[in-house]
């Protein structure tokens, strides 16, 4: 096949000053810059394009823009490897590689082709009533190969190499659409002083005018207007952007595509929201097809898009061309390629022709057929010939190209995205808005008005309405005429033929009115349940140029009007859209941020194997104190307990509490009580939900009468934060109280251990740490090196123990200072694991134990509260529920069988349960205890069995394992806590 | 994508927010000693297809507590306001 | 009710007939003035409850009444996945129940629902994660319910396109995998029960909303329609995302609220997850249709709503998750994003139960997680209507839970999560 056989030799809005070298199914070509994928196709004589979805039947392109069902194709190879993409709304690109798709071996020859044979069975919704046995699984073996032979393109299995990008903008008047309305509307909008952007998804502004001759009156309005917006500096036109979607606060979702070329560093595509202030909808119509025998072969083609690719792309789709028509727009393509010098028929189905129109094709020979439709089409991988139906009886002409037109859908999509549903217009015989809500306008052929010269006038208003909307008034001149005289509007509604063969009304989901009628045979008949059953508008072109067709069909059958039988509705995307151009830059390690605390990096240069927790990095364990976490673990807690240890608690929740009502504020938040606390003073605190269930823990300190600090956990610091505000806010407005979060003011590190004191006083020597002036639950406020310090007597892990605060840039500072001052004292830094282990032994408890389902008597902290009213949650912790006998409550573990491990999650049984359910209870935490030497847990137990001394079993079915363990006080350390004080 | 014009720092997007549910019930006095009267204002929602009172805490910016007045059928927003009506 | 039967020979019959032959899948049935029972609402529960009580208690003289058309609401708009992964008592043997019947559910119907128990797998992403998981598995496992756990390398060789690469941001250590999860064919679920209650003479009403109740002193007696007054022995509320605006029609107070849960399709693809894939470390989880499509969701979009749509942030959370645990898919295209609306409830458990007025059941509260519950949710229910107690697979889902503290909370996150 010669190259660009069918390109005409001038004219159309390519640069044949620059040809494009592509390949497609291993073929090489040539195109040139401004085709499409399709169009270079076309020009190329490449009529077959891809293959259908069911029954595998060849086809050829459709259309020519993003509505296209038929022509889809894979780019691209490796992590590039993009399936499923319309050729038809592609533009040309230098070394562009596309595949077709949905067929094995080749195009040509499809294997999956036979599917058709078996037709007759494979009718819609045949898989409801079949492959049910004869086994219960049998539907996984069927499942196999009928995924296997559904789908279109494959997918990549590589990571995609190209990045995107996320942008916010911002505009007073939004106008979707670049066609002769939206074009108008921007102009409007922006000489009455909107700021005003306009999206168009193709990469030429003009809509259905670069259907026109490329020299004529509407190229030369079109030429004229872009000049004049390009002059308004309140214009951005936004080329190759789809507006896919419109959401709450009139924010319109954009992408804008630059795949080509793909420059190294270059966003491949860009998701814009763009919120704006008005919106004017200008997003024209899309051409239906019409419903005949066989109606989907290679060579039958939109006529509008005959009319684009002759025009825009110069390229002759046919020499002996049927043009089946039911309106007036047909015409133009007939005489459009008529006047190219191919040979052309008219088949109308109107009885009554228009005579200014039918006058002008006879003239270029154009034999046209009043009353006519198509009964059915020869040919398999081409069309060959068309046998009529008309007055006059069957009649079969030849013909390589069948252009249709079943009249025109205007492009509601978006209009419907916020839940307005269309409305159906009897004297245009197509959906529009049903109505738009305040600061939205409409023009155009989306608003059923099919003129040019409506549109630009139609464009005109809504851009002044729109402008005024944002308060933007000044002066619009009236805009340059263009009439190219099409009718305004066209109700004659298509009659759909019946012949021996296939008639499609969704080419791409292989939906045929035997499909329909099926459906409505079987009670399928809302639109919806007709939309399921059969897969109607399932495929990515969403039936964009099928589903009026279908919905006409259903009416029919139904004896009912259009609106009766009803409307589907339009979610977004528009057209589809990649997923990675939705995530923009949020991939890999920056799919979420990374929180590190002000000694993040000395954890990390001492050998500390970090750990992720929440978003945090936190010290997980340092190697110099064992090969892995197990060993490490063991002995950094035999330094805490036998010297001292110094673990870093910077993520810990801080809030500043400060007003003279703070302390009744507290007592109010926290369970136990807080209003006696004295100055300088630490105490530990419990805060409930309001259903009763324990919230969080933490400390709090009085830093004078009216301040407080408050620590939270690490993952509930945002959330106890915002609690305290809403409380203050909308509960008690009364409290002469502020909070604040200081989380990020402060580092913080735990010293602790029996050498604790002697660490501090060598590291802030002059700071009288002794037990009177710093006690346990004690605060003493310093400084160091010129910056504050606060040091809160407290413990976690059961042992003596300081935490040390100090100004977050200063963290590591302190944090190698108390390191180098306790050396002699045997101190070293450790992790969380063993953080989490010494809580264990001491008793306390965490994450595990306040899940979220626990109240405080289930955890044993009772009687901090016992004596209390009016604090959050203090109602309805006292629910029946929570007062059950058999109510889990926390108890200590310890194993019972020598050298056997505890393991958090085993179920608990009592001896002589039989072991099945739920159990008795669960182990919430365990720890190797080295102070013991074996294996002690927390475990949250049903209160009935939970007697100190019993037995029970801990049984781990993932493990097989059974462990005997007795129960005991769940403080395993220095149960009387004389390691505290003194 | 909410637009909520918080009356302190403009109109943002509702991501800058976060949600606090019906502001129509009244909490009761942190005294109040009647599970009934916690019951309800913790479980029972009124939950109107409708106007819908609402909290919002414009937690990335000024941190205030709002109450939004807004459309649960088609979010449109009537009124935004500051939950604290008085200031201690 | 003479349904005919779907089968290789009535296939092979009516292929060769030009699919003339087959009758309505169920009549279009107009109210009778009066029913046994009314259910309200013909969504999946609905349905499969009228089912239930014409098969397993005789009671035949029941209406469905949907106000549009069945299966419109969030059965016909869920991600189909199908698991009983439960931790609490109460909620894990519910959710086995229901497997149970789904796994026979085909062929009670006669009706191909397309389960698929491709397996479900859960990624973990710390070692703690896993050792929840492990406790989860452990109760599952206790109480007959297949799961696995697995560690890093087995996660790969099922999985092999999720990110095991240096960049994950949260790499993967493990899974808990559930080989009798799965998925089913949402929309086949919703008409195979109206076609098999239809055959046992339910009426199913579409097009009739219920805007009111009757009342003979404090009992329900019967409905208001949009076509007509109905009456009924006994009516079951089965309209989840909508329980509130009819509950409160009823003089029902309600610890529920509606939101929207959004969903997701990609175009269709050749197979590239054959399991359903939940990612541990956020709000995402995906499994890909028998047509090709990738279904996915994620979280909740966080405010009360009764709009079908979604909000435009959730999207681009959903698409950064996507791509956090599989960066393959960048380039498949997302062909539409729906919202269901979904009854919350504080404990994001159901309510299934007689309610205190009389002659009232209500079927209702199902979070985000109806679709798999429906057919274990009209089985108990119709059990509930028949006998007017509760089946005791359902005891835990009482509405006086929250006041007597019985709340069945898998996640601890607590009544209004948002706020605490």
């Amino acid at each position: 096949m010669n190259s660009n056989d069918r390109r005409l030799p001038a004219g159309g809005r390519i640069d044949r000053m620059r040809p494009i070298g592509f390949s497609f199914d291993g073929r090489t070509l040539n195109g040139y810059q401004g085709d499409t994928l399709a169009s270079a196709l076309l020009a190329n004589g490449i009529t077959l394009t891809g293959r259908s979805f069911k029954y595998h039947r060849p086809r050829g392109t459709f259309s020519a823009g993003p509505e296209e069902p038929n022509a889809l194709v894979t780019l691209g190879t490796g992590g590039r490897r993009e399936p499923n993409l319309p050729a038809t709304a592609l533009e040309l690109a230098q070394g562009m590689i596309a595949e077709s798709q949905n067929r094995w071996p080749s195009l040509g020859f499809d294997l999956q082709s036979i599917n058709g044979l078996f037709a007759p069975f494979l009718s819609a919704g045949f898989y409801y009533k079949t492959f049910m046995g004869p086994t219960r699984r049998a539907w996984m073996f069927y499942e196999h190969f009928i995924r296997r032979a559904a789908g279109l393109g494959r997918a990549g299995t590589e990571r995609d190499p190209d990045r995107y990008e996320v942008r916010h903008a911002f505009a007073d008047v939004a106008i979707a659409g670049g066609g002769p309305a939206g074009l108008s509307a921007a102009r409007a909008a922006a000489y009455a002083g909107a700021d005003v952007a306009l999206i168009e998804q193709d990469f030429l502004l003009g809509g259905q005018l670069l259907s026109e001759r490329s020299d004529g009156e509407a190229a030369a309005w079109l030429k004229a207007i872009e000049t004049e917006l390009a002059g308004l500096p309140n214009v951005t036109v936004w080329r190759r952007t789809m507006a896919f979607g419109i959401y709450d606060g009139n924010t319109l979702a954009l992408i804008e595509r630059n795949d080509d070329p793909v420059v190294q560093g270059v966003a491949r595509q860009v998701f814009t929201m763009l919120r704006a202030r008005a919106v004017v909808f200008a997003a024209g119509a899309i051409e239906r097809p019409l419903v005949f025998s066989n109606n989907d072969r290679p060579g039958v083609m939109l006529a509008s898009a005959a009319r684009t690719y002759f025009n825009r792309f110069a390229v002759l789709p046919g020499k002996n061309i049927l043009v089946a028509t039911t309106n007036d727009g047909a015409y133009r393509a007939a005489i459009d390629l008529a006047a190219a010098g191919a040979q052309v028929t008219i088949a109308d189905q109107r009885s009554t022709l228009p005579a200014g129109l039918a006058a002008e094709a006879r003239r270029l020979n154009i034999a046209i057929r009043s009353g006519t439709q198509i009964a059915d089409l020869r040919g398999g991988h081409a069309v060959k010939a068309a046998k009529l139906a008309g007055p006059g009886g069957n009649s079969e002409i030849a013909c390589d190209l069948v252009c249709v037109s079943g009249g025109w859908s205007p492009t509601v999509h978006l209009t419907s995205h916020l839940g307005v549903k269309p409305v159906y217009r009897d004297d245009m015989n197509g959906f529009v808005p049903g109505g738009l809500p305040a600061g939205h306008f409409g023009a155009g052929s989306m608003m059923g008005r099919y003129s040019t010269a409506d549109a630009i006038d139609g464009g005109h208003r809504a851009g002044i309405e729109a402008a005024a909307f944002c308060g933007k008034s000044a002066a619009a001149p009236a805009p340059a005429r263009l009439d190219l005289g099409e009718a305004a509007t066209d109700a004659f509604r298509a009659i759909p033929s019946t012949g021996r063969g296939k008639a499609f009304v969704d080419f791409q989901m292989d939906v045929t009115t035997k499909d329909i009628e099926l459906a409505h045979r079987e009670g399928y008949e809302s639109v919806e349940h007709l939309k399921r059953y059969t897969t109607l508008g399932m495929g990515t072109d969403q039936g964009k140029t099928g589903n009026f067709a279908a919905l006409s069909a259903m009416a029919a059958l139904r004896q009912e009007t259009i609106p009766q039988t009803g409307t589907t509705t339009f979610r977004p995307p528009y057209a589809p859209v990649a997923i990675g151009a939705l995530a923009g830059r949020a991939v890999g390690h920056h799919f979420k941020p990374i929180r590190r605390t002000p000694m993040h990096d000395w954890h990390v240069a001492n050998g500390a194997d970090m750990l992720e927790v929440g978003l945090w990095m936190r010290p997980y364990f340092y190697r110099a104190a064992g090969r892995d976490v197990n060993e490490a673990y063991v002995a950094e807690m035999r330094m805490v307990r036998g010297a001292a240890g110094l673990m870093d608690i910077s993520t810990l929740g801080k809030i500043d509490v400060q007003g003279p009502d703070a302390a009744i504020f507290l007592d109010r938040v926290y369970a136990n009580g807080f209003a006696k606390l004295p100055v300088g003073r630490a105490r530990y605190g419990v805060m409930l939900r309001d259903d009763g269930i324990v919230f969080d823990d933490g400390t709090t300190t009085r830093l004078s009468e009216n301040r407080f600090f408050m620590t939270t956990s690490t993952a509930k610091a945002a959330d106890v934060l915002s609690r305290l505000e809403f409380l203050l806010d909308t509960a008690w407005p009364e409290l002469r109280v502020a909070v604040t979060s200081v989380s990020d003011e402060w580092a913080a590190m735990s010293l602790a251990g029996p050498k604790s004191r002697d660490v501090l006083a060598a590291a802030f020597l002059g700071l009288d740490v002794s037990n009177d002036a710093l006690p346990h639950m004690g605060v003493a406020e310093a400084e160091f090196d010129g910056r504050a310090l606060r040091i809160i007597r407290l413990s976690y892990s059961g042992e003596r123990a300081y935490e040390i605060y100090v100004g977050a840039t200063a963290g590591e500072t302190v944090w190698r200072h108390v390191l180098e001052a306790g050396a002699t004292f045997g101190l070293n830094s450790y992790g969380v694991e063993a953080l989490g282990a010494l809580r264990v032994e001491k008793g306390h408890v965490a994450g595990p134990e306040i899940d979220g389902r626990t109240t405080l008597d289930d955890l044993g902290l009772g009687r901090m509260a016992a004596k209390r009213t009016g604090f959050v949650g203090d109602v309805l912790r006292r629910r029946p529920a929570f007062q059950a006998p058999n109510r889990q409550r926390l108890v200590g573990l310890e194993s019972a069988e020598e050298g056997k491990r505890l393991r958090g999650g085993a179920i608990l049984f009592i001896p002589g349960d039989i072991v099945t359910g739920h159990g008795r209870g669960r182990i919430t935490s365990v720890t190797f205890s080295p102070e013991l030497g074996r294996y002690v847990g927390l475990a949250l137990l049903a209160g009935d069995v939970a007697v100190e001394g019993s037995e029970v079993l801990a049984t781990y079915p993932m493990k097989a394992e059974t462990v005997r363990a007795r129960i005991v006080s769940p403080v395993f350390v220095d149960p009387k806590g004389e390691r505290l004080h003194g | 994508m909410l637009r909520i014009e918080c009356p302190c720092c403009g109109l943002r997007d509702h991501d800058e927010f976060r949600y606090g549910g019906d502001a129509s019930i009244t909490r009761p006095g942190h005294d109040d000693p009647d599970p009934e009267a916690w019951y309800r204002y913790v479980y029972v929602r009124k939950n109107p297809p409708g106007p819908h009172r609402e909290f919002w805490q414009h937690v990335t910016g000024c941190r205030q507590w709002l109450v939004v007045e807004r459309d649960t059928r088609n979010h449109a927003i009537a009124s935004v306001g500051f939950a604290r009506k008085t200031r201690a | 009710m003479n349904m005919s039967r779907y089968s290789v020979s009535s296939i092979l019959r009516n292929g060769l007939s030009g699919q003339k032959n087959w009758q309505r899948a169920w009549r279009a049935a107009e109210p009778k003035p009066a029913y046994d029972m009314i259910i309200v609402g013909g969504g999946g529960h609905g349905l499969a409850t009228a089912f239930y009580l014409a098969e397993n208690h005789g009671i035949r003289n029941v209406a469905v009444l949907e106000k549009g058309y069945v299966g419109g609401g969030n059965v016909g708009r869920n991600t189909t996945v199908i698991r009983s992964n439960y931790l609490l008592d109460g909620n894990t043997q519910f959710y086995e129940f229901s497997v149970k019947l789904w796994e026979g559910l085909s062929q009670a119907l006669n009706f191909n629902v397309m389960f698929s128990q491709r397996g479900q797998i859960v990624t973990a992403h710390s070692a703690d994660q896993l050792d929840t998981f492990g406790h989860r598995a452990n109760i599952m496992r206790l109480n007959g319910i297949d799961a696995d756990i697995l560690d890093r390398d087995a996660v790969r060789r099922l999985v092999p396109y999720l990110d095991f690469s240096d960049t994950a941001r949260f790499p993967i250590y493990g899974a808990i995998l559930q080989g009798r999860a799965g998925t089913a064919r949402h929309d086949a679920v919703a008409w195979g029960y109206a076609r098999a209650a239809d055959s046992h003479g339910v009426d199913i009403i579409q097009n009739c909303e219920v805007t009111g109740f009757v009342r003979d002193g404090d009992r329900i007696v019967g409905v208001e329609t949009s076509k007509g007054r109905i009456g009924a022995g006994k009516v079951g509320l089965a309209v989840a995302g909508h329980t509130s605006v009819l509950g409160r029609k009823a003089g029902l107070e309600l610890p529920i609220e509606s939101h929207v849960l959004q969903a997701f399709v990609t175009e269709p693809l050749k197979p590239l997850v054959d399991h359903v894939v939940a990612y541990g470390a956020d709000h995402f989880y995906v499994s890909q249709s028998d047509k090709g499509g990738l279904v996915f969701g994620g979280n909740l979009d966080g405010y009360n709503s009764y709009a079908q749509r979604g909000n435009l942030g959730v999207v681009r959370e959903v698409a950064e998750a996507a791509i956090a645990l599989m960066p393959c898919i960048s380039r498949v295209r997302l062909l539409r994003h729906w919202g269901g609306v979904m009854d919350m409830t504080p404990d994001a458990s159901p309510i299934i139960c007689p309610t205190p007025i009389d002659g009232l059941y209500l079927n209702g509260g199902w979070c985000y997680g109806g679709f798999k519950a429906t057919p274990a949710s009209g089985w108990c229910f119709a059990h509930t209507l028949a006998t007017g107690k509760p089946h005791p697979l359902i005891a835990a889902f009482r509405l006086d839970r929250f006041r007597t503290g019985h709340t069945l909370d898998e996640a601890g996150a607590g009544p209004s999560a948002w706020l605490q």
